[in-house]
């Protein structure tokens, strides 16, 4: 009777259940957010650890602290993990956070689904990480899994590798599908799509994109299954398959995932920079356009991976226009947000600051990555260090930065109370010298000559690699600041308003911070001062 | 500092690109044609992005100090203007085509591989190269030479630490030198970064290159794609001669391989095999089962105490000479000789306590014959 009661009880009030059961069984898009977010920070930490490791080894030229087999797995590692568990689920929450209360709805669509969408993941995870301790030890063939390493001559570790691919695929996937479902159908009467915000807009096309090349990405794993345990040659060229054919599979998955992992903070920062510069989003449409343009883009532009395994001359130039293609919509972003400053009236806090490194060191990597389009010169960039500086230059100060911009934007909100503004740009400015101070020493590396990938190196690449190193620590526990501030924040920290900022406009800003467990049961009016579009 | 002051000295005797003084923050210009365009294309475009950089971050910053709200400054209201965002778009491409033309001349330029004046064919093996000059009779393996006791920081490092090998690749100046890739096990890529040569060599797939070097030099690099193991550790050497000295090069080669017949003719002892046999465990061997054959478990079999080292030999012997398919035991019998092979079977089945007993140079010898 008495249970019966209770649960009638929990009904009516709608409030959360208490205990573990509140986490494990949640539909609450808060909730999930949430979990999505403390599980990103967790993948953060243990992938940053791992590459706090490479670069203590190469501190100095010879083999000091680990030897070139774990070497290799801690590179593999690191990327998989990053990737896979530090910057998509960090977006996936952040779009489960806000996405319902930037629409105007009282949940994501599918809640139920949104459970599992999460829960796939700690099991995906702690499977891929178990590998560490098999014998032969975990997956050692870099995050890109190239064939024949990865089919032949791999550990058996990789049986493993191959089934967490797939659960955190069938995870993005059922998140995706929730994302497209919710913003297609869950909209506040009255807001058409070119009135939503960017964040909604970028999300909705990630969406897309993910729902398209997941599905090829488990199949070039269930290839590699299917090569390692079935007595099939997709990959083995002694059965008659074709090893670039692995490379051509995976980087049709590849390059589209590289945008998955930046679109989302290109949406994030849309958001900040009008906020602090108090003036309207300079081109929403332009930028709707742009974005749908990147992502079409993405599309066919995967082989400029491939430029030195040996394509016609005809594939290598239309692969080299196409990727260079891709820096006009991203130009005009670019320009976008600086006219979005330019004339404004600016304040600097913290989710500002990483709005404005996001934007001048995302270019960097974009200006590198122009480099990298350019065939004949990307034959002596390919594989070195130059490329490890591109891509860390828009995942890092790009992706991460982005998530850094949205928690402290978005915490107030979150929590309903404020972070410390002086521990946050502490934090902002030692991350800010750090990931430049390990970053930017490698185009130099990379254009002199060093290959990526190596445990050991030659003598001449040994001072900007112990640079880098110094910086890689400064960064690397630079973010226990943000740990110990997002904590304080939760626990203590000054009441917030429902606006927290002078410049921000849209629904969620009409929300109480912390909103209601259910954020919108009646639909809000959806007016004019709370349109993206101006 | 030491380490400076050498390298100058260095840079002063041989031009060696890859052993220039620390700090270097740019591209080598190289010593051929292409690597010269290629150096100047990566210029081009690093001074265009510059001079990107210097507008948008100049208007940025601009912005970022007149336009702060604590200097008073108050937020205008455009959020559009149609012209602008057409001018954007449309001077991006303008820039855009101006760079695709000359990649592309370059490109062509490095995709004629017409009227080369030798073809060599270059095997990647884990974790060496195989050089073999078609329609001659040149066929060698290239590996890292630098001692194991460099790398584990038992002894000084030398000038060329991981950038040298126990035979170079050897080519004619002022010729086209056209080079077929392939691999024999995994993905490898083959990378002198002053030749502006960078070709995966895969399996099942032959891929061409070329190149002309203008200057006879020691020219290095190193394999670009992940490997294995040991793929930091897979060094290349060109050595360029005048056409001159290529020319006694080569007949030298032959004169070794008359050497290297007389001493399969040779008695052998065992303990001249156990000898020898260290020696070539170390360099083919060591990397995968270790310098005390103990191997790395799950990975590479330990050596040590195994039932193959004791036992028959004929087995031990089949997977010397042919490798294991599906795992990263080669076939040795194309990159050993015979002494070589009957010292290092040998020595793996006498070391460490191993009880295995001799194997012959004649008995290897009859094998490969078959």
């Amino acid at each position: 009777m008495g249970s019966i009661e209770q649960s009638v009880q929990s009904t009516d009030h709608h409030g959360p259940a208490k205990g573990i059961t509140r986490w494990l069984y949640t539909t609450n898009h808060k909730d999930i957010g949430t979990l999505y977010l403390l599980f990103s920070l967790t993948m953060f930490f243990i992938g940053g650890c791992m590459a706090l490791t490479i670069r203590a080894e190469l501190f100095q030229p010879g083999l000091q602290l680990i030897m070139p087999e774990f070497f290799n797995q801690m590179t593999t590692m690191h990327g998989l993990i990053m990737v896979f568990g530090a910057v998509m689920p960090a977006f996936v929450g952040l779009a489960n956070w806000m996405i319902p209360m930037m629409v105007g709805a009282p949940d994501m669509a599918l809640p139920r689904m949104n459970n599992w969408s999460f829960w796939i993941l700690p099991f995906a995870f702690s499977m891929m990480l178990s590998t560490l301790l098999m014998e032969g030890g975990a997956p050692n063939f870099g995050w890109t899994f190239y064939a024949p390493l990865s089919t032949t001559y791999a550990p058996p570790s990789v049986t493993f590798f191959i089934f967490a691919v797939h659960m955190m695929g069938i995870s993005s996937i059922m998140g995706a599908i929730n994302v497209i479902a919710t913003i297609l159908n869950m909209r506040v009467p009255g807001m058409k799509l070119m009135d939503m915000p960017l964040f909604v807009w970028t999300w909705l096309i990630t969406a897309f994109l993910l729902i398209a090349v997941m599905p090829v990405l488990a199949g070039v794993v269930t290839m590699m299954l299917m090569d390692i345990h079935f007595g099939t040659s997709f990959f083995d060229a002694a059965g008659g398959g074709d090893p670039v054919l692995f490379q051509h599979v995976f980087w049709f998955f590849g390059h589209p995932e590289v945008y998955i992992m930046i679109l989302p903070a290109f949406g994030v920062v849309s958001e900040i920079i009008p906020t602090f510069a108090r003036k309207r989003l300079f081109g929403y449409a332009s930028m709707v356009y742009a974005t749908a343009s990147i992502a079409i883009l993405s599309f066919i532009v995967w082989a400029h991976h491939m430029f030195t395994v040996g394509l016609p001359l005809v594939g290598e130039l239309f692969f080299m226009y196409t990727t260079m293609l891709i820096a006009v919509p991203t130009g005009v972003k670019v320009f976008n947000w600086v006219a979005t400053m330019f004339r404004g009236s600016m304040t600097f806090e913290t989710p500002m600051l990483f709005s404005l490194a996001f934007v001048v060191l995302f270019t960097i990597g974009g200006f590198s990555g122009l480099m990298l389009a350019i065939a004949p010169a990307d034959f002596q960039y390919h594989d070195t260090y130059f490329v490890v500086a591109h891509f860390h230059y828009v995942l890092v100060p790009g992706s991460v930065f982005s998530i850094m911009a949205a928690a402290y934007f978005w915490l107030p909100k979150w929590t309903g109370h404020m972070y410390n503004e002086a521990m946050g740009k502490l934090h902002f400015w030692l991350s800010f010298i750090g990931v430049n101070v390990t970053f930017f020493p490698m185009h130099f590396l990379g254009l002199a000559g060093m290959p990526r990938r190596i445990p050991d190196y030659a003598l001449q690449f040994a001072d900007f690699n112990m640079v880098a190193t110094f910086g890689a620590f400064l960064f690397g526990f630079s973010q226990l600041i943000f740990v110990y501030n997002v904590i304080s924040c939760i626990r203590s920290g000054k009441k917030a308003t429902a606006q927290v900022w002078e410049g921000s406009h849209g629904l969620e800003w009409t929300l109480s911070s912390p909103p209601p467990y259910h954020s919108f049961t009646e639909p809000p009016a959806f007016t004019s001062p709370h349109r993206a579009n101006g | 500092m030491r380490r400076n002051g050498r390298a100058l000295l260095f840079a002063g005797l041989f031009y060696a690109p890859l052993v220039s003084a620390d700090w270097q923050v740019n591209l080598i210009e190289g010593a051929t044609e292409i690597s010269r365009s290629v150096y100047n294309l990566h210029m081009v475009i690093f001074y265009i992005c510059v001079a990107i950089a210097v507008i948008v971050f100049g208007v940025m910053f601009w912005s970022i100090f007149w336009h702060r709200k604590s200097r008073g400054a108050k937020a205008a209201h455009f959020h559009e203007s149609t012209w602008v965002e057409i001018a954007w778009t449309i001077v991006p491409v303008i820039i855009l085509v101006s760079m695709a033309v000359p990649a592309s001349t370059t490109l062509i330029q490095m995709y004629d591989k017409n009227s080369a004046e030798l073809d060599i064919q270059i095997t990647g093996y884990q974790w060496k190269w195989r050089y073999q000059y078609l329609n001659q009779d040149i066929d060698f393996f290239s590996s890292l030479s630098t001692p194991p006791e460099q790398i584990s920081n038992e002894q000084i490092k030398g000038e060329n630490y991981l950038l040298e090998v126990d035979k170079p690749l050897v080519i004619p100046a002022g010729k086209k030198i056209r080079f077929l890739l392939t691999s024999n096990d995994v993905i490898h890529s083959w990378w002198v970064p002053a030749l502006a040569v960078k070709k995966d060599a895969i399996p099942g797939f032959v891929n061409e290159s070329w190149t002309r070097v203008d200057q006879p030099g020691i020219y290095r690099g190193q394999c670009a794609e992940l490997c294995g193991r040991d793929h930091g550790f897979m060094p290349i050497v060109v050595e360029v001669k005048s056409p001159e000295d290529y020319q006694m090069w080569v007949a030298e080669q032959a004169s070794l391989k008359v050497v290297e017949q007389q001493s399969a003719q040779k008695e052998w002892s065992q303990a001249e095999l156990m000898i020898r046999g260290e020696a070539v465990y170390k360099a083919s061997c060591a990397a995968c089962h270790q310098l005390e054959g103990q191997g790395i478990p799950g990975v590479f079999p330990a050596l040590v105490g195994s039932p193959l080292m004791s036992g028959d030999s004929a087995e031990h012997i089949d997977a010397v000479l042919h490798g294991r398919s599906g795992t990263a035991m080669q076939a040795f019998a194309e990159q050993l000789n015979t002494v070589d092979l009957a010292a290092v079977i040998t020595y793996e089945r006498s070391a460490w306590g191993n009880q295995g007993g001799a194997v012959t140079v004649q008995q290897i010898a009859e094998l490969l014959k078959e």
